[in-house]
C-alpha cells in the first residue's frame, strides 16, 4: 500500500471515501501525516485499488481509495449501532443532580444496557454466522462474534473496576461473575457431564468438579461429590469432610453484614482448618480430592495443574484471589493480575492485544485502555460509548489532544464522522455530534451538506435538522442542490418552490427567468396553479414578483377586465418591475388592449406607454441595425400606429367628457 | 404526467372514481377520474403560508372528512363539500407530520405520526368522560384540546364545532422520542409504526 513514511501523500474527499495518492515529495522529518486514516494501519480497513496510469516518477502511480468504515454495513451490527445511539442520548439526558449513590446505580445501569447489547448483537452474529452456507461469510461471522464477545468482556472489567468501582469484598464477587460469564470453553463439558445417566462414573467427571471449585461455585461442587460419595461410599468420611469444608468457606457477602476485618479473621480460621486437614493426611487416597483441597488452600501449583480448565490467565488470577486474599483491594489487584499473567503464561507464549488491554484495566490505566483498543479494534464504536461513560462517571481527566479538543470529543468525532458515509445511519451522526461541545457544530454544518441527496424525504430530513440548529449556509446550499436537480429535470414549479423555502432570491431570479423564457417559447404557462397561489412568497425576489403579476395580467385579461388589466401593465413598466428584456413582449400584449373598441388606456397612460416605447427604441437603434428582424420593425410600427390612434381616440373622448 | 407543478407528497382514494392528492405547496386537490381533462377538479389551499402538505387520508365511512398534515406539524380536518378552506386546525406536532391515518374500523380515532418522534393518537369519539383524567404510564401523556374550528357542520365529531361540548383526547404513544417516525399503520387492535432508527414497533393492544 502507500507508504506515508517514504513519500508525502496528498488526497482528496469523496463522499465515503477517501482518494490518496503518492506524491514525488520525500517525507520531510517525522511530521504528522496528514491522512489520518493511513496513519493506524491496523484500524482502518484499507482498501487498495490501482487506478490511473502510470506515469512520471515510479512509485508514484497508483491511486488509493481508502473507505472509511466497512464495520458500518455489516447488517447484523446496525441494531447495535442504533440501540447504543439510544442508550447515548438517554445518558446525555440524564439527571446530573442525582449525586453519590443513585447517580452511580444509573451509570451502572446505563453499562449494563450497553453490554446487553452488544450480547444481543452477539446472539444475532452467531445465528448468522450457523446458518451461513458460504464458509468465508462464516468466517466473518464468526470472527465479529469473537470480537463482539471480547469487547464485552472488556467492557465488563471496566464496569466493575471503574463504573461501579466496586470495593474490597463486594469486588471478588462481581470478578468471579466475570469470569463465570466469560470463560465458557468448559460449558459443553460440564452439559455432558451433568446430563449423562451416572456423572460419577464420566471420565470427565473430576474435570467437571475442579471446574466448579475452580470458578468458586461451591454448592454445584458439593452436589456432583454427593453423587460420587453414594456411588461410593468408601469414600465417604473424606467427603463429610471436604463437604463441611466447602460449605463453611467464608465469603464476602454484598450486603453490609460483616466487616473486612471480620471476613478476614473467619476466613484466617477456615484456611488453617483446611491446612491441618492436609496436613493429616485425611485425603491421601483420594489423589482428586487432595488437589481439591490444596486449591481450598490457594496453593498456587495446584491451581495451575488445572491450566487446561482454566483456560486463560484472569481466570487464574480470580481463582487465586479467591483462595488466597478473598479481601483484596482495588489497588492491589495489579500486582497480582502481572503476576498471575507470568505464572499462567510461564514465559511460552507472549501476551495478546486483548491480554495487555485487560492488564492496563487491572492496572487502573484507563487511558491506556483506550489507547490500545483504539489501535485493536477497526471501529470507533467502543472506545467512543466508553469513554463518553467514562467521562460521566468524571474518571477522566482532560486530556489535551493536539487539536485542542478533549478525549472523549474526539473518539465521539471520530465515531460520528464514520456513521455518515451510511446512507442511513447518518441521522444517529446529527445527535452525536450535538453532544460535541467545542467542534461537533463545525463537523455537522461540514458533513450534513455532503450528504447524497436521493429523496426528497431525505432532503427534508436534512432541512429539518438543519433549521432546527439554525444553519442558514447549509439550508441554502441543500435547497439549492434540490432546486437545481428539480431544474435538470424540467419541474420548473418544483425547483421554485425550493428556492422558496431557501428564500434564495438569486435562484428564484434564475427560475423565474426560465419561466419567462419557456411562455416566450410556447406563448402559455407551465405550472399555473404553483404561479397563481404564489401569495406572499412572491416578493422574494422582482423576477418573481413579476411573474406572478404577469400571470395575474393574464387572467384579468381572460376575465375581461380590460382597465384593470391595463393599469396592471403599465405598473409592470413604469415601476420597473419588468426587465428590459421583456418589455416588448408587454407593449406586445398591450397592442390588443389598445384595439379593442372601447377605450381601456387614459391620455396619460398612452403617454407613458409612448414614452416606453421610444425608451426601448432609442435603446436598439444602436445595435446594428442591419440584423433588424422584418417582425421587429413592423411590431414596432404597429404599436406606434395603435398607440397614436388611442391617443387621438382618448383625447377626444376626454375633452369631450370634460366638456358636457 | 405533468399532473402538478410541485412535488406530490401523497395519494389516496377519494371514492372508485376519484383521488385526493396533496402536494409541496400546500394544495388539496380533487381528481375525477371519469373526466379526461388533465386538470383537478377542485383545489383547496389554506390561506397565507404555502406550507407543504405531506399526507392525506380519507374518512372511512363519511366520504367528505379528509385530513391532511403539514410540514409544520398541524392536523387539517376538511369537508370537501363545502367551502375551499378547512374546517379546523389543529396544532399537533413540533415538525413534519409524514402520515396521517383514519383507524379503519373506529374513525372516530385518528393517528399521526411525525418527525419530532411522536406518534399521537387522537379520540374523538363522544363518551370520552367529563372529568379529563391524567394517565401517566412511563412517558404516556394525554392533553385535551378543544379545537377551533372555522366552518359549521354537525354530522360527525370531527366536524363539530362546539368547543365547550368536544374535547379531544389525545395519547402519545411514545415513551423515548428520540428519532423521527416515519410510517404508521393501524388496523384492528393493532399499530405498527417505523422509525428512523431502523426499527419497526408493533403495538397488539392499542384499546386496552
Amino acid at each position: 500500500g502507500a507508504d506515508p513514511s517514504a513519500r508525502q501523500l496528498c488526497f482528496a474527499w469523496g463522499p465515503a471515501e477517501v482518494l490518496v495518492c503518492e506524491t514525488r515529495f520525500g517525507r520531510a522529518g517525522g511530521s504528522r501525516s496528514r491522512s489520518r486514516p493511513l496513519s493506524r494501519p491496523g484500524s482502518r480497513a484499507l482498501t487498495g485499488s490501482v487506478a490511473g496510469t502510470g506515469e512520471g516518477d515510479a512509485g508514484s502511480s497508483r491511486v488509493f481509495v481508502v473507505r472509511r468504515d466497512q464495520d458500518i454495513y455489516i447488517q447484523t451490527l446496525r441494531k447495535l449501532f442504533n440501540e447504543s445511539h439510544g442508550i447515548f442520548m438517554g445518558l446525555q439526558r440524564s439527571e446530573e443532580e442525582l449525586a453519590g449513590r443513585s447517580r452511580k446505580a444509573q451509570l451502572v445501569q446505563v453499562s449494563k444496557n450497553y453490554r446487553s447489547v452488544i450480547r444481543a448483537c452477539m446472539e444475532d452474529m452467531h445465528q448468522a454466522a450457523v446458518s451461513a452456507r458460504d464458509p468465508a461469510l462464516h468466517g466473518q461471522y464468526s470472527t465479529q462474534v469473537s470480537i463482539l464477545s471480547a469487547m464485552e468482556l472488556i467492557w465488563n472489567l471496566c464496569e466493575i473496576l471503574f463504573v461501579e468501582a466496586a470495593a474490597a469484598g463486594p469486588l471478588l464477587l462481581r470478578l468471579l461473575d466475570w469470569v463465570r460469564l466469560h470463560v465458557c470453553d468448559v460449558d459443553s463439558m460440564v452439559r455432558e457431564v451433568l446430563s449423562s445417566e451416572n456423572p460419577s462414573k464420566h471420565k470427565l467427571f473430576w474435570n467437571v468438579v475442579d471446574v466448579f471449585v475452580l470458578q468458586g461455585r461451591m454448592d454445584e461442587a458439593r452436589h456432583l461429590l454427593s453423587k460420587e460419595a453414594t456411588a461410593n461410599p468408601t469414600s465417604m468420611n473424606m467427603y463429610k469432610i471436604l463437604d463441611d469444608l466447602m460449605k463453611k468457606m467464608p465469603v464476602p457477602s454484598l450486603g453490609n453484614t460483616q466487616t473486612l476485618t471480620e471476613l478476614e479473621l473467619k476466613w484466617q480460621h477456615w484456611h488453617e482448618e483446611c491446612q491441618r486437614y492436609l496436613q493429616d493426611g485425611t485425603f491421601a487416597s483420594s489423589p482428586h480430592m487432595e488437589s481439591i483441597c490444596k486449591i481450598l488452600l490457594g496453593d498456587e501449583e495446584a491451581i495451575l495443574e488445572k491450566k487446561e480448565l482454566l483456560t486463560t490467565w484472569y481466570h487464574f488470577l480470580v481463582t487465586r484471589l479467591l483462595y488466597s486474599h478473598p479481601t483484596v483491594k482495588p489497588m492491589e489487584l495489579r500486582f497480582y493480575a502481572q503476576s498471575s499473567m507470568d505464572l499462567f503464561l510461564g514465559g511460552e507464549t507472549s501476551p495478546e492485544p486483548l491480554d495487555m488491554i485487560l492488564m492496563a484495566a487491572f492496572e487502573f490505566e484507563m487511558h491506556q485502555v483506550i489507547k490500545e483498543c483504539s489501535i485493536v479494534l477497526s471501529n470507533w464504536w467502543f472506545v467512543a460509548h466508553l469513554t463518553d461513560l467514562l467521562d460521566h462517571c468524571k474518571l477522566l481527566q482532560s486530556h489535551n489532544l493536539y487539536f485542542g479538543s478533549n478525549m472523549r470529543e474526539f473518539l465521539l468525532l471520530e465515531y460520528a464522522s464514520g456513521l455518515f458515509s451510511h446512507h442511513s445511519l447518518w441521522q444517529l451522526g446529527v445527535d452525536y455530534f450535538d453532544h460535541c461541545p467545542e467542534f461537533g457544530r463545525v463537523y455537522l454544518e461540514l458533513h450534513i451538506e455532503r450528504i447524497p441527496l436521493n429523496t426528497e424525504q431525505k432532503a427534508l430530513k436534512v432541512l429539518r435538522i438543519c433549521e432546527q440548529r439554525q444553519m442558514h449556509e447549509q439550508v441554502r446550499s441543500v435547497c439549492k442542490i434540490m432546486a437545481m436537480k428539480a431544474l435538470r429535470n424540467n419541474r420548473l414549479g418544483s425547483a421554485l418552490s425550493w428556492s422558496i423555502r431557501a428564500k434564495d432570491a438569486a435562484f428564484a431570479t434564475l427560475i423565474s427567468d426560465r419561466f419567462l423564457k419557456d411562455y416566450c417559447e410556447r406563448g402559455c404557462f407551465s405550472d399555473l396553479d404553483l404561479i397563481d397561489n404564489l401569495g406572499p412568497s412572491m416578493l422574494l425576489s422582482d423576477r418573481l414578483t413579476f411573474l406572478g403579476k404577469y400571470r395575474e395580467f393574464h387572467r384579468l385579461y381572460g376575465e375581461k377586465r380590460f382597465p384593470e388589466a391595463a393599469r396592471l401593465l403599465l405598473t409592470l413598466m413604469t415601476a420597473h418591475i419588468a426587465p428590459c428584456s421583456f418589455w416588448m413582449t408587454l407593449l406586445t400584449d398591450a397592442l390588443p388592449l389598445l384595439e379593442q373598441k372601447e377605450i381601456i388606456f387614459s391620455a396619460e397612460q398612452t403617454y407613458e406607454l409612448m414614452r416606453c416605447l421610444e425608451d426601448l427604441t432609442a435603446g436598439n437603434r444602436d445595435k446594428q441595425k442591419l440584423q433588424e428582424d422584418d417582425v421587429e420593425t413592423t411590431k414596432v410600427e404597429m404599436l406606434r400606429l395603435a398607440l397614436a390612434r388611442n391617443l387621438a381616440r382618448v383625447i377626444v373622448k376626454e375633452g369631450t367628457v370634460e366638456g358636457s | 404526467d405533468n399532473a402538478d407543478s410541485s412535488t406530490l407528497h401523497a395519494v389516496t382514494f377519494l371514492r372508485t372514481t376519484e383521488i385526493l392528492t396533496v402536494n409541496s405547496i400546500g394544495q388539496l386537490k380533487i381528481w375525477d377520474l371519469r373526466q379526461q381533462r388533465n386538470e383537478p377538479s377542485q383545489i383547496f389551499s389554506l390561506a397565507g403560508d404555502r406550507v407543504p402538505l405531506h399526507c392525506v387520508d380519507r374518512h372511512p365511512n363519511q366520504q367528505h372528512i379528509v385530513a391532511t398534515g403539514g410540514q409544520d406539524g398541524m392536523l387539517s380536518i376538511w369537508d370537501i363539500r363545502q367551502g375551499s378552506m378547512p374546517v379546523s386546525l389543529l396544532n399537533a406536532h413540533e415538525a413534519e407530520m409524514w402520515e396521517v391515518h383514519f383507524h379503519p374500523s373506529n374513525p372516530d380515532h385518528l393517528f399521526t405520526c411525525s418527525e419530532d418522534g411522536s406518534l399521537w393518537h387522537w379520540d374523538a369519539s363522544t363518551n370520552v368522560s367529563e372529568k379529563p383524567s391524567f394517565l401517566h404510564q412511563g412517558g404516556r401523556s394525554t392533553a385535551y384540546l378543544s379545537h377551533s374550528t372555522i366552518n359549521q357542520s354537525v354530522v360527525s365529531a370531527w366536524l363539530s364545532n362546539d368547543p365547550t361540548k368536544d374535547r379531544m383526547e389525545i395519547t402519545n404513544l411514545i415513551p423515548n422520542q428520540t428519532l423521527s417516525v416515519n410510517s404508521l399503520d393501524v388496523l384492528g387492535p393493532c399499530l405498527v409504526y417505523g422509525t428512523d432508527a431502523e426499527a419497526i414497533y408493533v403495538n397488539r393492544q392499542l384499546f386496552a
